[in-house]
């Protein structure tokens, strides 16, 4: 069940510069914990250390928040796409 | 479904426009989703932009252009060398001169028919409902995120329009905030990243022409609030990513646990954001407490023949810009590469201004390095102090 984890810009250092990665996941929740055992450095952006979601990291499934689904408990299907999506404020003033 | 924007009351509207603005408005006139009653619209709406900058450039310029009756700019600074890779509005001539000034002064230039007027201030909490009550519609394009929480909630608690619009680097997101059955910025992110962990476009990085784009959409986004026409970004968050070429939207809900515009609102007025941010003025990041040495005894020791290792953690197309020779270990590989260094030389680490060299400091004193200390302003304070030959970026 591969699908593909979109990566942002402000976090691709932590994740070999990639964009993306695809893994076989059946959940949202397996899915990030693929990734944050590919790249450790992105643990700690995403996760708080009892192992919370980060409120101002916010993940979706396809176009949905998944804060409206299962959470990380959200299922996923052949071909979906996770997309993380931090808070950036840049404007530049 | 439309969304209008009903203007101010408290001055008379506009009832037509002089033979000037026909002829100046004339693209829009004959457009039958504009004609003369949008243009009235435009002529009787009254904007307000927070930031004069890259977002604020291309507002200023198409809302003043579109002829929208009064525009507010709000911005402290003022203008930077630095900032006309981006900020259109400004030419050569205006670097050193207030922003919020030097905007009003080109599109005053490019529009006089329209009411322009500069607030060469801060926005705070203790200013902004007052800045805000006089306008329609508020646009955020500020650069940090103290201000966005303020503006976001200065704008629930007026029940004003938000167009929201943010860029690092390559990509950008824009949305309509604060109208009466969409979401806040508070439902998108209930909370701040901590201090830090964000880089700012200073550090990151922006690619010229995104600003461009991406206040483009914030400005035809304030237009069609104006007109009442077309489909919002309400509810939407659009995604542009400039390297891929690509637009995606994200669905976004109204939070009713909100606590800025859910159902039982706890915040009923404009709280201290810099304290919610995690920003305390007294306080600094734990990399702060490094150890430093300043430019001035970096080349005394080295004009003195000292062993002194120089440690450069920018990155290679920073290198290219300027060096001191230093030895090349990009802050996000030093982890790895710590045991190319030799922990009983003195080292100095340098970045660009000394925000990535502290975390290196702190991450070799960690890992047992003791002689390791920070180059305070980084290779931009040698620059300015010692070789000002050195390009500064």
């Amino acid at each position: 069940m591969p699908v593909k984890v979109m990566i942002p810009s402000p976090l691709r250092p932590y994740a070999g510069k990639r964009d993306s990665a695809e893994f076989n996941a059946h959940t949202v929740g397996e899915a990030l914990g693929h990734l944050t055992s590919e790249f450790g450095d992105l643990r700690k952006h995403l996760f708080t250390e009892d192992g919370k979601l980060r409120s101002f990291v916010n993940v979706y499934v396809n176009d949905e928040d998944i804060r409206y689904l299962a959470k990380e408990n959200t299922p996923t299907k052949d071909g979906d796409t996770i997309s993380i999506i931090p808070s950036i404020a840049g404007g530049c003033i | 479904m439309a969304t209008t924007v009903q203007p101010q009351t408290g001055t008379k509207p506009a009832a037509g426009l002089s033979n000037e603005e026909i002829l100046r408005y004339s693209r829009h006139l004959i457009m039958p989703e504009v004609g003369m009653e949008g243009q009235l619209k435009l002529k009787n709406a009254k904007v307000l932009l927070i930031g004069t900058g890259g977002l604020g450039a291309p507002l200023g310029l198409y809302l003043a252009a579109a002829g929208v009756g009064k525009l507010g700019l709000v911005d402290f600074d003022v203008v930077d060398f630095t900032n006309l890779q981006r900020q259109v509005t400004f030419g050569t001539s205006d670097v050193g001169k207030p922003k919020s000034e030097a905007a009003r002064a080109r599109l005053a230039n490019l529009n006089p028919d329209i009411q322009i007027q500069s607030f060469e201030t801060q926005l705070t909490s203790a200013n902004a409902l007052e800045l805000f009550k006089d306008f329609d519609v508020i646009v955020d394009g500020t650069d940090n995120f103290p201000t966005r929480y303020l503006v976001n909630d200065a704008c629930i608690l007026l029940k004003k329009p938000n167009v929201y619009g943010s860029i690092f680097r390559f990509e950008g997101q824009a949305t309509v905030f604060g109208m009466p059955d969409g979401p806040c910025y508070r439902c998108l992110y209930p909370e701040p990243p901590p201090p830090g962990l964000v880089p700012s476009c200073a550090e990151g990085g922006v690619l010229g022409v995104l600003p461009g784009i991406v206040g483009s959409i914030q400005a035809m986004e304030t237009i069609k609030l104006i007109l009442g026409r077309g489909d919002n970004l309400i509810g939407r968050l659009l995604l542009f990513d400039a390297l891929g070429m690509k637009f995606r939207e994200l669905k976004l809900r109204k939070n009713p646990d909100c606590p800025a515009c859910g159902t039982h609102p706890t915040i009923t007025k404009l709280i201290d954001y810099n304290e919610f941010c995690g920003i305390r003025g007294e306080e600094k990041p734990v990399e702060a407490n490094v150890p430093e040495i300043q430019v001035e005894e970096l080349k005394r020791k080295l004009d003195q023949g000292e062993d002194v290792f120089i440690l450069d953690v920018r990155e290679p197309h920073e290198y290219q810009i300027s060096n001191l020779g230093g030895y090349l270990i990009p802050l996000g590989d030093l982890p790895k590469r710590v045991s190319e260094l030799d922990s009983s030389r003195e080292i100095v680490a340098h970045c660009k201004m000394g925000g990535r060299s502290a975390k290196a400091v702190d991450f070799l004193r960690q890992a047992g390095f003791k002689k390791v200390r920070n180059l305070a302003g980084g290779i931009n304070a040698w620059a300015e102090r010692i070789d000002p030959k050195m390009p500064k970026y």
